[in-house]
């Protein structure tokens, strides 16, 4: 008995040891707390105003132009200020650029805000837009979005000119993407040596781990994953909103985040999964706020694969035997809004007449007339945790094309998966959610249904290898008009005549809901590019 | 003795080397950690200079023998997501669930043993039948259910305790970020460590009742009550301390089955320690953490294991000459 009584001690005691052992030397304490930046913020007052916000994931990094996501862009919005930015409705308002005009057809001359201070105390000037703008274009993630630009010239200390290679429609679209950094902090290099501006994805850089932006918070500490405290900027230009700190913790299982809200241990969260928001709406002290986003989910056909999918009464029929409200209904619960193209309102391309088109008589008579009267056989893929319901729409798909007798075998997996599966387009019909860039229609079409070609890199997700040249024409003439009358003209066609031939399948955008305490005004913040504008939040 | 010692550290690290040649297999064939790090519109050329950057473009034999290389070093490699050394992250996720297994493990011995013992020695009691029931609705349970209904009643309804994380924690010795010290953590760590023993307890619960009544059967449980013993030195001497031996048996072995059952748990609780430190990984695609982790949770059990044996070979003469032949 004594033996074994040892031998379990042991095993316990040991077990502890070597982790003591091996974390002695590896690891360090706490979360990075930035001192500096800590001094610089407001001072501590007796009964600070505090949000606890809590999200499905954080921020990757503190360098914003590290990855281009919705997630690194809703942090620039706190600790960054753009030049100009979107408001409710999709029109541009002067942040850090006060106003702007164009000069020729490749120039549009910004005139900058006097006396914004940056978190290091440094001065906003000129000198830093164009500092950013040459940093943009050496990110991997953003030098696509920049490559239409010459390098930016100053003219004075609070003017520059943004100059386009080629006339330029989304000039003011690209605006809301620089984020000024401070010049001065970021430049020079550090202890090692390595430059202080690099971008560095899978390792320390100095800009991952330091921030000196113009926006109204500072990171005063941060354990990625963990925690993330924002502290208002004192000496921030914008005295609309109140919250002094911010606490933010991912939570990342939808359950929790929710229950965590209910319990009053945070403020704030976003999203919230369709499930719960009866259960929000239906709480007492609760605020729910959804609006119809811009992300459209699609599916798309390959008719080079599959020949019938070539045939055009089949993609027309399958369009018409596609019930998009049903689904929405019975499926998102709602909260999606309904499809019949690419561009969600408010895009320019946006065409009202354009509307979901179920109706299966029709669907079974284009069938009949097709070349495949008794119907065929395909295969599927799609993801299985990438977008809201992505699986269960992918089912809903299968049953709905089978009542006009095309038997599709589905595929789904984990989008760590999906996508190298997609892009070599291993099956006939295939998923794929879309958000623009651009906030412009353009951009969906350049990336989903302008004729694949590697080398100017257009249509690289048009994995069903549709392709109009029609479309390619209005696509790449709408690129360099600067007038948006003509642009929205443009781009409508290209909307139409993908509409006619049933190009994709267009299923919904998805909805985009926050909910928070009533105490504050969360429905002025939020938009449809899901970048809550914490800075002017009011807590009463 | 010393051939012995060589022999058991050998077959350690063979166990080593097929971890982490398994660990690197499913890394391999995972899917692309570079899809996560960067934006939908870089071009696959950029994606594919990226790869190249990071290595992930070579022979899986050579990919696996720089990694061997660099793991005898004690580096496992980057985390592309926390763009930090894998094994820093890990060992910085590790109090949290060490502290989180600890207390469950004292919620499971401080509650089983007494019940199991009850209910052994007055199998008739409604009491008892009592803790055999519930104990098999606790076995029947998914943790993530119990960990969820837990956080509505107690954090939803009756807001007596937190939903999420660790709350205030302390730096002790400098690098342990410890929950145990203060109010707030302690508060924090009840629902988890529930949560988590919720389906360890009653299979103790159950296996102390069956050795026990057993032991009460044996000849020498017979003879001390015939010596006309008081009941309670039959119950706790004789009969207690012998149903003990399978029971630690079975909790070593268990200690490192709970280390795995934090994955849910933590998840639900939003607990940053290891186990949704490697879910998360396995979601992002963060490879190098993934094996990280695996070879790293390996390596302890390897050692563990193999200090037990040469341990319990100094002290039990039997098992060395067994192991000698």
């Amino acid at each position: 008995m004594k033996l074994s009584m040892l031998k379990s001690t042991g095993k316990y005691s040991l077990l502890l040891f070597t982790l003591v052992v091996s974390a002695m030397l590896l690891a360090g304490c706490g979360s990075e707390e930035k001192k500096d930046a800590a001094e610089k913020a407001a001072p501590a007052a007796p009964e600070k105003i505090v949000l606890k916000l809590a999200m499905d994931a954080d921020p990757v990094s503190l360098d914003p132009h590290v990855q281009l996501s919705g997630g690194m862009l809703q942090y620039s919005h706190m600790v960054f200020d753009s030049l100009t930015r979107y408001d409710k409705d999709m029109n541009f308002v002067p942040r850090l650029a006060t106003k702007w005009e164009r000069i020729d057809d490749l120039t549009i001359r910004f005139h900058l805000r006097q006396g914004v201070k940056f978190h290091s105390g440094n001065e906003f000037t000129a000198e830093d837009v164009a500092f950013t703008l040459a940093r943009l274009k050496t990110s991997e993630d953003y030098k696509g979005l920049f490559e239409p630009f010459e390098p930016a010239k100053v003219i004075d200390k609070y003017t520059v000119d943004l100059i386009t290679k080629k006339p330029y429609g989304l000039v003011l679209n690209m605006s809301t993407y620089i984020f000024p950094m401070d010049k001065q902090f970021y430049s020079g290099t550090t202890d090692k040596g390595v430059a202080k501006d690099l971008i560095i994805k899978t390792d320390y850089s100095f800009a991952n781990e330091n921030e000196s932006g113009t926006g109204p918070f500072v990171v005063t500490s941060r354990e990625q994953g963990v925690k993330t405290v924002f502290t208002r900027f004192a000496d921030y230009w914008d005295k609309s909103g109140n919250v002094e700190e911010i606490v933010f913790s991912p939570i990342k299982n939808d359950a929790t985040r929710v229950a965590a809200l209910l319990s009053g241990d945070v403020d704030f969260i976003m999203p919230v999964p369709p499930q719960d928001l009866e259960r929000i709406k239906s709480t007492e002290g609760l605020e729910l706020v959804t609006m119809s986003g811009s992300r459209i989910i699609l599916i798309q056909l390959n008719g080079e694969r599959n020949p019938a999918l070539k045939d055009p009464k089949v993609r027309l029929a399958m369009a018409y035997a596609y019930n998009n409200d049903g689904v929405v209904d019975k499926i998102m619960k709602g909260f999606a809004t309904a499809a019949g193209q690419m561009s969600p309102k408010g895009y320019v391309g946006y065409v009202p007449e354009l509307k979901p088109r179920f109706d299966l008589d029709k669907a079974k008579a284009l069938m009949a007339e097709s070349g495949y009267p008794n119907g065929f056989e395909c295969t599927m893929i799609a993801p299985n945790n990438r977008y809201v319901n992505d699986e269960k729409i992918s089912e809903a798909f299968v049953s709905m094309m089978s009542k006009i007798g095309i038997t599709v075998s589905l595929k789904t997996m984990p989008k760590a998966q999906y996508w190298d599966q997609f892009d070599a387009q291993v099956a006939d019909v295939q998923l794929i959610g879309w958000h623009s860039d651009t906030e412009d229609s353009g951009n969906f079409y350049e990336f989903l249904s302008m004729c694949r070609n590697s080398e100017t890199g257009y249509g690289q997700y048009n994995s069903g290898s549709y392709c109009n040249t029609k479309v390619d024409e209005l696509t790449l003439a709408a690129q360099v008009e600067t007038d948006p009358a003509k642009r929205a003209e443009l781009c409508q066609s290209a909307e139409k005549i993908q509409y006619d031939e049933a190009g994709f399948l267009p299923i919904h955008w998805q909805n985009l809901s926050w909910a928070s305490k009533n105490n504050m005004n969360t429905e002025d913040i939020v938009n449809v590019m899901n970048f809550p504008y914490f800075g002017d939040l009011i807590i009463k | 003795m010393f051939a012995f010692a060589v022999k058991r550290i050998l077959q350690a690290i063979m166990v080593m080397l097929i971890i982490s040649c398994i660990g690197f297999a499913i890394k391999h064939n995972f899917g692309d950690p570079v899809r996560d790090l960067v934006g939908q519109r870089v071009t696959p050329t950029e994606r594919a200079e990226i790869r190249e950057r990071l290595g992930l473009n070579d022979p899986f034999m050579v990919q696996y023998a720089r990694f061997l290389g660099d793991a005898v070093q004690g580096d496992l490699g980057q985390s592309y997501f926390f763009k930090k050394p894998a094994s820093e992250v890990i060992l910085k996720k590790a109090p949290a669930t060490l502290e989180l297994v600890l207390c469950s493990a004292f919620i499971i011995t401080f509650l089983s043993v007494p019940l199991g013992i009850y209910a052994a020695i007055k199998p008739q009691k409604w009491f008892s039948r009592f803790i055999m029931g519930s104990s098999i609705i606790g076995v029947s349970m998914p943790v993530f259910l119990t960990a969820i209904l837990l956080i509505y009643v107690f954090a939803v309804e009756l807001h007596w305790l937190p939903s999420y994380g660790r709350g205030k924690t302390v730096c002790i010795f400098g690098w342990w970020d410890s929950g145990l010290l203060t109010l707030d953590g302690l508060k924090h760590l009840i629902m988890p460590s529930i949560a988590l023993s919720s389906i360890m307890l009653p299979l103790f619960i159950r296996l102390i009742r069956s050795e026990m009544m057993e032991v009460l059967e044996s000849e020498y449980v017979k003879y001390a009550w015939a010596k006309g013993l008081k009941p309670r030195r039959v119950w706790w001497v004789h009969a207690f301390k012998n149903t003990l031996l399978p029971v630690i048996t079975v909790g070593g072995v268990q200690l490192g089955i709970m280390v795995a059952f934090t994955i849910l748990t933590e998840t639900v609780f939003q607990w940053q320690g290891m186990g949704s430190m490697f879910i998360e990984s396995v979601e992002r695609s963060d490879t190098s953490l993934m094996v990280a982790y695996l070879v790293f949770v390996g390596l302890i059990f390897v050692l563990v294991n193999t200090a037990v044996d040469i341990i319990y070979g100094l002290v039990n003469p039997t098992i060395r000459v067994a192991g000698r032949k």
